[in-house]
């Protein structure tokens, strides 16, 4: 080999080299834009559903369940067992005169008496019943199908449903249920408040989907 | 303690009392009103219901910290109020009474069953009265107490 040989492969490998450079640092810089890209993307279904199955994890817990019964009655305690006192659940879902809930319920915990209050305490509309009739809680697909059903919902698109899940006082409740008669403290549904409205922020950013099977 | 301001019966009342007291029991012992009674401490027996801001309402569960500005009414003030004279007029008239001890807290629940329902049925009467227990049984008198009162405001 001449020297003028030698001195041309020695220019095509450090151009080989150069572009083996180049190819590596755009494909990290372009594989970097890609995952920046992702991470602003809406949810995708399965990631609604799945955020979907940790809203329903809370909505069926007995602090949120326990006023949204199919029967004539609220519940109470853990074991979901019927309001004592022949509390009934009256025309508007707040007792009946002389046994209204605002009888004993008040807007905020009493924790000296164990009697558990928020501003407007009330049973839950029966079209947003989240039990059958003998108290058997509904499944995610179907309480997901009566959450999305604007006819029975008060009207809530998911705007509106992540806002619920955001302020109303009942649902805050459920995060800071005071203490029963015995001082034992209330449980907690499965998620914090604030993972409970991540959790409903993605299932309606990802279009509100329903698990298919009952 | 934190110094509370009530309305009861009309009159401004000041008491000390520590926030977690039962109302019932700032009437009873701080303000000697004792036509309040005490039956079960846990709002199941309706023998110390009073009313606030037009609701009957069971003072052994509610905190005074929680009354704020809402004004109080007792079985010692219903009977200025003319639907609280016609339920006691009737309570005499049906002689409902037996002990007396719940009468103070069926009569209180009976007003107010009445302010919001004049002509209530035999339904409304058994909903609205059913937490109100009476020991003595007299709620059958009791019932037709609340018609007799109904009729009489008509």
């Amino acid at each position: 080999m001449t020297s003028s040989h030698r001195a041309i492969v020695r220019l095509f490998l450090a151009l080989l080299i150069n572009c083996a450079v180049w190819l590596t640092a755009t494909t990290r810089a372009s594989g970097q834009a890609t995952t920046g890209k992702d991470a602003a993307a809406p949810a995708t279904r399965e990631a609604g559903l799945a955020a979907w199955q940790q809203v329903y994890s809370v909505l069926t817990h007995p602090r949120c369940i326990n006023c949204h019964t199919a029967t004539d009655y609220p519940q109470q305690g853990d074991d979901r067992h019927r309001h004592l006192f022949n509390v009934v659940r009256g025309p508007g879902g707040k007792g009946v005169p002389a046994l209204n809930c605002a009888t004993c319920h008040q807007a905020a915990n009493a924790d000296s008496t164990g009697v558990p209050g928020a501003e407007n305490w009330h049973l839950a509309p029966l079209s947003m019943r989240w039990q059958d009739m003998n108290d058997k809680i509904l499944s995610s697909a179907e309480i997901c199908k009566s959450l999305t059903d604007r006819s029975k919902n008060d009207n809530m698109d998911g705007t509106a449903l992540l806002k619920h899940h955001q302020t109303e006082p009942l649902v805050h409740w459920a995060f800071a249920p005071g203490r029963g008669r015995d001082g034992t403290a209330r449980s907690l549904p499965p998620l914090s408040h604030d993972q409970l409205v991540a959790a409903t922020r993605t299932w309606v950013e990802a279009g509100m989907p329903c698990p298919q099977n009952p | 303690m934190e110094t509370y301001k009530l309305t009861v019966n009309g009159q401004q009342k000041e008491v000390t009392a520590d926030p977690g007291t039962p109302l019932l029991w700032v009437l009873r012992e701080d303000l000697k009103m004792t036509g309040t009674k005490y039956g079960c401490g846990i709002a199941a027996c309706g023998a110390c219901t009073v009313h606030l801001a037009g609701v009957a309402t069971r003072s052994c569960v509610v905190p005074v910290s929680l009354i704020g500005d809402r004004p109080v009414v007792t079985i010692e003030g219903i009977g200025q109020d003319p639907v609280g004279r016609a339920v006691q007029d009737a309570w005499v008239s049906e002689d409902v009474v037996q002990c007396g001890y719940c009468q103070s807290g069926q009569i209180m629940a009976a007003v107010a069953l009445l302010k919001k329902t004049p002509k209530p049925s035999v339904t409304n009467i058994e909903q609205s009265m059913g937490g109100n227990i009476c020991r003595c049984g007299t709620y059958v008198r009791i019932r037709e107490a609340i018609a007799a009162a109904s009729q009489q405001l008509k």
